[in-house]
């Protein structure tokens, strides 16, 4: 019994909480065992949740297999150039818990994490936690970011964001517009349009990137020049480099970009800026918008191209043809009359940290954190260029992991009264 | 021998950049308000003026009161006292994007030499006279070439007027919809 007798039943002390039983959450579960730190892994429903069952039926990851591992951990099959579908990640990442022998408390949701003097109050359904430390490896995309205006849709319009969609045969009769032009948006694009959907995509700003080039798929180029381990103390502008769209690709053999649904018939136009009485509404700056991501394309490439590669190379430096943007694209669509049944929001995701009670959060209700240092005791994984680039990519875990570990860890070994200058360490980023 | 040389746009990139960090900081300093005012002279002559406006917490003023005629060439029957209206939306847009290419230029190290933009835009007049209900007031499209002399390769000018596009007030204006309210008092 403890000392003071406010331990009721059903109350468990800890060093370390970690929320979530994803590849982060496993990663620094393996990370704390080793360096023999009690904790504790919290799962709101099963190892791997979100891969379970919040993916839609197509998805394929955008990193070739060679590229998904976590720390001692790779993948080992005989397709390294294949894309893992979402069943195939769930696997990948339940069988790296059973190899790392991760004692996950599964079933066990999140309903806060609050923090008195140096302690942390953990929450769930079944029984609290009292922790001194706290990591949130609870996903970067918990929850669809929808744009205010879709309330105005008219009633007889499905809305469904990306979050929910699992395959066509939940769209709504007649066509589909896609809200969006990142992986997301272009993917299910050529989805309902190979499903014989019209289809209409809003594009917004977006990044244009081929699948391979020069026989070398397009992360092991990224690889190569160092952009997916750029740190996030490096940008000019990390705000914008977090916000930056996830590049418009498909795990397959394949480049899928703006022409390739041009072929395909899907009607390309601008961001989506207004509806109103039923008719959306978008931006005439589209053409601007597609000049922009052709000219980031090209100055990529020529990056590429100026790298020295050890090894050969097939093929030639390649220019891809630029964008094709219709002499006028619509400018506004009135959705009933052109019989648009659904519309799909691939307007980005964001975490859910709604059981936070803790005052760090901006005026916008984003995570305030310095590569992934939220609060004293307080830590995040996973999120987008949280430290790096490849911070939300599976293989960007093992470095984020190491660097959010070792500091938790020494913070640990500190008495409490000691942490006051790790909160000044913590304050200068270190 | 390369020499270094200062690259002089005449923008002062760094109190731009000020401003930018000072404006994160406090975002109700960063509310500002444009005002013009219009009075009718004669036919469609009407000449607006632009003085005072609102910005970083306080009313401001410019050195001086811009005064601008606007009326309609002698085909619409007028005196043609000044530019058309639809002429000033071109002006506002040709002016923006270029003061927009100057800054970012100057952010990214590029001297210009000479920066002209010459604009064009569509419109059928039966919109505005009624003829046909499926014409739109409007323009039906606007076209801006510019004709560019700097120290960059051409991707590079590329990318500055492309970024100038990005950061454009009135490029935003022009292309999204905006609400206007207009009432009597």
């Amino acid at each position: 019994m403890s000392r003071n007798g406010t331990r009721r039943p059903g109350t468990g002390t800890t060093d370390v909480v970690v929320i979530g039983a994803g590849h982060s959450g496993l990663a620094m579960s393996a990370y704390l065992a080793a360096h023999s730190v009690d904790h504790v892994v919290l799962e709101r429903g099963e190892i791997a949740n979100a891969w379970r069952h919040e993916r839609w039926d197509s998805l394929r990851l955008l990193t070739p297999n060679w590229q998904t591992r976590l720390p001692d951990y790779r993948y080992e099959g005989d397709d390294p150039d294949g894309f893992m579908s979402s069943a195939d990640v769930a696997q990948f990442i339940t069988r790296y818990a059973g190899f790392i022998g991760a004692t996950v408390r599964t079933g066990t949701a999140v309903r806060s994490v609050s923090r008195h003097g140096e302690v942390f109050h953990v929450c769930t359904e079944q029984r609290g936690w009292r922790a001194q430390a706290v990591v949130m490896a609870n996903g970067a995309h918990g929850v669809a970011q929808v744009p205010a205006l879709a309330a105005s849709l008219p009633a007889s319009v499905r809305s469904m964001s990306a979050k929910e969609y699992r395959n066509p045969e939940r769209l709504a009769d007649g066509g589909v517009l896609v809200v969006g032009a990142s992986a997301t948006g272009l993917q299910l694009a050529d989805e309902f349009a190979a499903y014989g959907r019209e289809v209409t995509l809003a594009v917004g700003e977006h990044i244009r990137m081929p699948r391979r080039y020069r026989g070398r798929d397009i992360q092991w180029w990224l690889t190569q020049a160092g952009i997916l381990d750029q740190r996030f103390d490096q940008v000019d502008d990390l705000v914008r480099a977090r916000r930056v769209p996830s590049p418009q690709l498909i795990g397959a053999a394949r480049t899928l970009d703006l022409n390739a649904l041009t072929a395909r018939g899907v009607r390309i136009v601008g961001r989506l800026v207004g509806l109103d009485g039923g008719i959306a509404k978008f931006s005439g700056a589209l053409r601007n918008e597609c000049a922009m991501a052709d000219l980031k394309l090209a100055r990529m490439l020529d990056n590429f191209d100026a790298l020295t590669i050890a090894g050969s190379l097939q093929g030639e430096p390649e220019r891809f043809a630029p964008t094709h943007v219709d002499e006028a694209p619509p400018l506004a669509i009135d959705l009933v009359r052109h019989r648009i049944g659904t519309v799909i929001w691939a307007t980005g995701f964001r975490p859910d940290y709604s059981w936070l009670q803790m005052p760090v959060f901006d005026p916008k209700g984003r995570l305030r954190h310095h590569g992934g240092f939220v609060a004293p005791g307080l830590y995040a994984l996973g999120l987008n260029f949280m430290r790096r680039r490849k911070s939300s990519f599976i293989h960007g875990a093992e470095d984020d992991v190491r660097d959010l570990g070792s500091h938790l860890v020494g913070w640990l070994r500190q008495a409490p009264s000691a942490r006051v200058s790790a909160r000044m360490e913590m304050r200068a980023g270190i | 021998m390369k020499m270094t040389t200062t690259v002089d746009n005449g923008v002062n990139v760094e109190a731009l950049l000020g401003a930018r960090q000072a404006l994160t900081d406090m975002p109700e300093a960063a509310q500002f308000k444009w005002r013009a005012t219009c009075s009718w002279v004669r036919g469609t002559h009407s000449r607006s003026s632009v003085e005072k406006f609102f910005g970083l917490g306080t009313e401001q003023s410019h050195k001086t009161e811009f005064k601008y005629d606007a009326d309609h060439p002698a085909i619409f029957a007028s005196e043609d006292m000044g530019a058309t209206p639809v002429e000033y939306v071109l002006v506002g847009l040709a002016s923006c994007l270029t003061a927009g290419i100057a800054a970012v230029a100057q952010n990214r190290k590029i001297q210009l030499r000479s920066v002209k933009a010459t604009l064009e835009a569509g419109m059928d007049l039966q919109g505005i006279l009624g003829i046909d209900s499926d014409v739109r007031n409007g323009f039906s499209g606007i076209r801006v070439v510019y004709d560019i002399d700097a120290d960059a390769t051409r991707e590079e000018i590329n990318a500055l007027v492309a970024q100038s596009q990005r950061r454009s007030a009135v490029f935003d204006i022009v292309t999204n919809p905006t609400h206007v309210t207009v009432e009597v008092r």
